[in-house]
C-alpha cells in the first residue's frame, strides 16, 4: 500500500481539479442562460421568416425558383454544427453518430457527400473519416454572430445552384431542456416549407424589382437564418451539457477524495498500531 | 382597430419592433413605398435606410435598418432587417475564405471516406465510456 505522504498528495491533486471543475460547471451555467436567451431572441425571425416563405409557395410566381424544385439526388452537401471545444460530455459524439448514420445510408448507394462544418470538433472528426469538406468556420464563440456564417452556407447554395450537390441537410443539436440535447437533421433545400392553412385561395405578391431577385434574396436568408438558429441553439446546447458534465466530475471527484481519505486513515492507524506493537514487543524483549 | 396593420420588425439575432400602426414607410430597392391598411401584397428586398412607422397623433417611430426584406399582406407588414452587411461581392468573398480554411486544414489528410471505420471507432469510444461506468459503481 501507498505510503501516507503519497496519499496525502494525490488527494490535494484531486482536489485541485475539483476547484476546476466547480469553476467550469459555474461558468458554463452563466454562459447557458445568455445562450438561450440568445436562442429566444433570434426565434421571432426564424418565424416570421418561414412565415414569408410559406407565403411566397402558397403564391404562384411565374418563376420557379431552384431551391423550391426536387431533383434526383446523385450528390447532396451536408452542414454540421459542432463546438469547438471539448468537455462537454457526449454532446459532439452524439451528433457525429446521427450524421454517420444518416450519410451512411449515402454512402451506400454511392452518393457523393460534400460537407460544411462549424466548430473544430466537427472539422476534426469530417476530416479523421476522410469526408471532403468543401469549408469550415470555427472559433466562432459564445455570441455567434450571422456574418460568420454567410460565407460557408454560401458555398453550399453555390454548388446547389451549380448542379454540384441535389439536397443540402443541417445537421445540429437540437436544445430540448437542460438535461436532454437532441442530435437532429433537418433538409435545408430543397426547401420544404409548412403549408399555410390560412392562403388557400388562388393571389400571388407585386414583386418589387422582379420575382427572381426577391426569392433569391429571401431563400437565402432563410437558410442562413435555419443555419444560425442551429448555430445558436448549439451553443446553449454546449453549455448546458458542459455544466452537466463538470457537476458529475466533481461529484466524481468528491467520491474520489472520500475514499483517498480513507484510505491515508486507515493507514496512518495501521502505522500507529504497528509503532505500539514494536514498543511492547521491545519491552517484552527488556 | 380598424385602420391600423399590424408591423413586426425583426432582426436574425432579436426582435426589434412589434406591434399597430397606421402606415408604414420603408425603403424598397425601388424607391421609398409607404404601405397603409388592407395593402396589396408585395414582397422587395430593402435598401439601408429608415423604416419609420405613423403610430397616429401625430407620433412616429424610427428604425434605422442594414437592409433586409419587407413582405406585406393585407392585415399584416413584416420587415427582415439584415444585421450584416450585404453584397453579392463580400458574400462570395466570405465563401471563398470559408473554402480556403478547409482546404489548408485538409491539406495532410489521406485516407478516404470510410465510414465503417469511424462508426467502429464510435462504437469503441461508447463502450470504453460504459466500462468506466461500471467500474465506478464497483
Amino acid at each position: 500500500m501507498a505510503g501516507g505522504k503519497e496519499i496525502k498528495t494525490k488527494i490535494a491533486s484531486v482536489q485541485n481539479t475539483q476547484k476546476i471543475t466547480a469553476a467550469m460547471e459555474m461558468v458554463a451555467a452563466s454562459k447557458m442562460r445568455r445562450a438561450q436567451d440568445q436562442m429566444f431572441a433570434t426565434r421571432p425571425y426564424a418565424q416570421r421568416i418561414a412565415n414569408v416563405v410559406s407565403h411566397v409557395a402558397s403564391a404562384h410566381p411565374e418563376y420557379k425558383h431552384p431551391f423550391l424544385i426536387d431533383r434526383p439526388i446523385k450528390r447532396i452537401g451536408l452542414i454540421a454544427i459542432s463546438t469547438d471545444r471539448g468537455l462537454c460530455g457526449g454532446l459532439n459524439t452524439n451528433m457525429f453518430k446521427k450524421a454517420l448514420n444518416h450519410i451512411g445510408d449515402f454512402d451506400d448507394e454511392g452518393i457523393e457527400i460534400k460537407v460544411v462544418t462549424f466548430g473544430t470538433k466537427a472539422l476534426g472528426f469530417f476530416k479523421r473519416i476522410g469526408a471532403k469538406v468543401v469549408a469550415e468556420t470555427s472559433h466562432i464563440g459564445d455570441r455567434p454572430e450571422i456574418a460568420k456564417i454567410i460565407g460557408p452556407v454560401q458555398v453550399l447554395l453555390g454548388s446547389f445552384e451549380k448542379g454540384e450537390v441535389d439536397a443540402i441537410y443541417l445537421i445540429s443539436n437540437e436544445f430540448v431542456n437542460t438535461m436532454t440535447q437532441q442530435p437532429t437533421v433537418t433538409q435545408l433545400v430543397p426547401v420544404e416549407p409548412a403549408p399555410d392553412e390560412e392562403l388557400k385561395h388562388h393571389w400571388d405578391y407585386i414583386y418589387e424589382p422582379d420575382s427572381k431577385e426577391v426569392l433569391d434574396s429571401l431563400l437565402e436568408r432563410y437558410i442562413e437564418s435555419l443555419v444560425y438558429q442551429g448555430v445558436v441553439e448549439n451553443v446553449a446546447c454546449e453549455m448546458a451539457a458542459r455544466m452537466i458534465a463538470m457537476k458529475s466530475a466533481t461529484d466524481n471527484a468528491s467520491d474520489m477524495i472520500d475514499e483517498l481519505q480513507l484510505i491515508y486513515n486507515r493507514e496512518r492507524q495501521a502505522g500507529i498500531t504497528q509503532e505500539i506493537s514494536e514498543i511492547v514487543g521491545g519491552a517484552a524483549a527488556v | 382597430m380598424a385602420n391600423t396593420i399590424q408591423v413586426d420588425i425583426v432582426s436574425a439575432e432579436e426582435q426589434i419592433f412589434s406591434g399597430e400602426a397606421y402606415m408604414v414607410y420603408a425603403p424598397a430597392v425601388m424607391g421609398e413605398v409607404g404601405i397603409a391598411p388592407r395593402h396589396t401584397p408585395l414582397i422587395s428586398p430593402l435598401k439601408p435606410g429608415e423604416v419609420r412607422l405613423d403610430m397616429g397623433d401625430g407620433k412616429e417611430e424610427f428604425f434605422f435598418i442594414s437592409g433586409g426584406i419587407l413582405e406585406v399582406q393585407p392585415h399584416l407588414v413584416t420587415v427582415l432587417s439584415d444585421t450584416a452587411i450585404r453584397a453579392d461581392d463580400l458574400d462570395e468573398a466570405a465563401a471563398l475564405e470559408a473554402q480556403k480554411r478547409a482546404e489548408a486544414a485538409l491539406a495532410d489528410q489521406q485516407s478516404d471516406l470510410d465510414i465503417a471505420k469511424a462508426k467502429a471507432e464510435l462504437v469503441a469510444a461508447a463502450a470504453q465510456i460504459q466500462a468506466i461506468k461500471k467500474l465506478k459503481k464497483k
